[in-house]
């Protein structure tokens, strides 16, 4: 008997999502093991917000990772962010150079600004503190994890998460656009370093089409998504730590997590906030 | 006066059933060991008390309060009751001797910086340690440690301390030192405790009475003396070190 192509349809969904063993073996048990992880941070998420405003507040911790975050992060911010803006500057050079003609690349100086702030400097900014910050929470939350310190802390009257997860997303909430900022400076200036300075473009029209085509909104827009993008990384790196047992193998595992978690998150998240954030005001 | 009621307490890890209907009353002043083999859900009875772990069945009552449906803000009250001693030291790693000592103190009190630095020389020489305060946990050795973890527990006076292996890893004289510093905060302060150990001398020396933890319940409890005479074979057993007998051993 012949089917309509409704019915065919419905018979092969029927087929891939009901019969196969295998599926329901492993389809499953990963869509449920998905969802529960992502209630495990969402209620993470929500009882850190609520603690962000109780007292006590733990100054002393939230300074030293303001430090720990935001200082320490800057050689490494500087040099992403200078080869980031030297390899933008170039590429930018070659592509007006070839396509516009001769003359044309002092108006690569916007493109280079718009680009690095609104999207290159955060998603940079965001891996390389992943990849510094993210992990060494995970190391350093899960260690405390499996020798008992965050028993002992709850045993001495201190909330773990006030303790160890809020000063966290605070200090990335904070540090993470303070960084961005500094790595548009950096990055627009070296797409400056390569097209006036090494390749003699005219340093005048370069200046005034910056000046003149980037708009305030271009960098505050980086600054959003850097500040939410600093949120799941202390989240993610937080909640990794929380959950490691097992030894230091725990440890290593939890580190690993955090940062393709992290990373794929700032990558997937940047592409909605850029869809969800208005090109301009 | 009861301290501390714990009623039909149960707990499981995924299927590993841990604790299955353990019964337990203890006096204040009163010092109770429990006993039983490695693995046997000594650490979990004891992380139940001060609310590190929920129960998925049961009632503990502390002072005549009932902890186990307490929010977090509410066991944080009760906690202040308790001081615990950890198997490892669980001291802070980033963090000084005297810091991890007097940790508590600034938690729990407004006492000046001056007070809680006097409070900590006083709970460390308690424990046999001297200017060991600017040293860092990893400068210690796992006795040291140790120590410094009970001065920790002391140091803010609690009215019930638990003791997860107090003597393990420590050399016998520390040992029994540190068997005397239990006594001493029981005689001198009425302080109410409970002692993890599988340390037969150290169990006979601290209790007021003994409690053998057996596949999730408590099989027998009495004063040092009942136990040594008891005819249960699998306490008999344990407080013999036997390895043949009901017990299994792996």
């Amino acid at each position: 008997m012949l089917l309509s192509g409704n019915m065919q349809d419905l018979l092969i969904w029927n087929t891939v999502l009901l019969k196969p063993k295998m599926f329901r073996r492993l389809g499953l048990p990963l869509f449920s093991f998905f969802f529960e992880q992502l209630g495990e941070i969402g209620l993470l998420a929500v009882r850190s917000f609520r603690n962000v405003f109780r007292k006590p507040w733990e100054k002393e911790i939230l300074v030293e990772q303001l430090e720990e975050i935001g200082v320490r992060s800057l050689p490494v911010v500087s040099l992403t962010a200078a080869f980031g803006g030297l390899v933008f500057g170039l590429q930018t050079y070659i592509g007006f150079h070839r396509y516009v003609g001769p003359g044309s690349e002092a108006f690569g100086g916007p493109i280079i600004s718009l680009g690095l702030s609104k999207e290159l400097i955060p998603i940079l900014v965001g891996l390389m503190v992943t990849g510094r910050v993210g992990s060494a929470m995970a190391a350093e939350i899960g260690t405390m994890k499996i020798t008992e310190q965050i028993d002992a802390l709850f045993s001495l009257g201190a909330d773990p998460n006030r303790y160890l997860v809020v000063p966290r997303i605070l200090a990335c909430l904070v540090m993470l656009p303070c960084l961005t900022l500094y790595g548009d400076i950096v990055g627009i200036a070296a797409g400056f370093v390569y097209n006036v300075l090494i390749m003699g473009v005219n340093r005048v029209i370069y200046l005034n089409n910056t000046l003149l085509y980037l708009e305030l909104w271009d960098v505050v827009s980086g600054l959003i998504k850097a500040s939410i993008f600093g949120i799941i990384i202390a989240l993610i790196g937080c909640w990794q730590g929380m959950r490691a047992e097992g030894g230091a193998e725990g440890v290593g595992r939890a580190t690993t997590k955090t940062v393709v978690i992290a990373s794929i998150s700032i990558l997937i998240v940047n592409f909605f906030l850029s869809k969800a954030l208005p090109a301009t005001l | 006066m009861m301290m501390i009621r714990i009623i039909d307490l149960h707990k499981a890890f995924g299927p590993n059933k841990v604790l299955q209907g353990v019964n337990l009353e203890i006096k204040h002043g009163e010092t109770l060991v429990v006993i039983g083999q490695s693995g046997s859900g000594k650490s979990v009875l004891i992380k139940h008390l001060i609310g590190l772990l929920k129960p998925d069945k049961g009632e503990i009552y502390i002072d005549g309060v009932e902890i186990t449906h307490l929010s977090e803000e509410e066991l944080h009250k009760i906690t202040q009751k308790f001081g615990l001693l950890f198997q490892g030291g669980a001291l802070f790693d980033s963090m000084t001797v005297a810091q991890n000592v007097g940790f508590g103190l600034t938690r729990y009190t407004d006492y000046s910086p001056e007070k809680i630095n006097k409070i900590v020389k006083e709970s460390l020489a308690k424990v046999g340690l001297r200017d060991v305060e600017n040293l860092m946990p990893h400068e210690l050795s796992g006795g040291m440690k140790k120590r410094v973890g009970l001065a920790r527990a002391i140091a803010y006076n609690p009215e019930i301390i638990l003791y997860d292996e107090p003597s393990t890893g420590i050399d016998p004289i520390r040992a029994d030192a540190i068997n005397d510093l239990i006594n001493i905060m029981k005689r001198e302060m009425q302080v109410t405790s409970v002692v993890i150990t599988h340390d037969m001398v150290s169990a006979y020396k601290v209790a007021d009475r003994i409690a053998m933890l057996y596949q999730g319940k408590i099989i027998e409890i009495g004063t040092s003396e009942e136990i040594k005479r008891t005819e249960n074979p699998v306490v008999r057993q344990f407080i013999h070190g036997e390895a043949e007998g009901p017990i299994e051993n792996w």
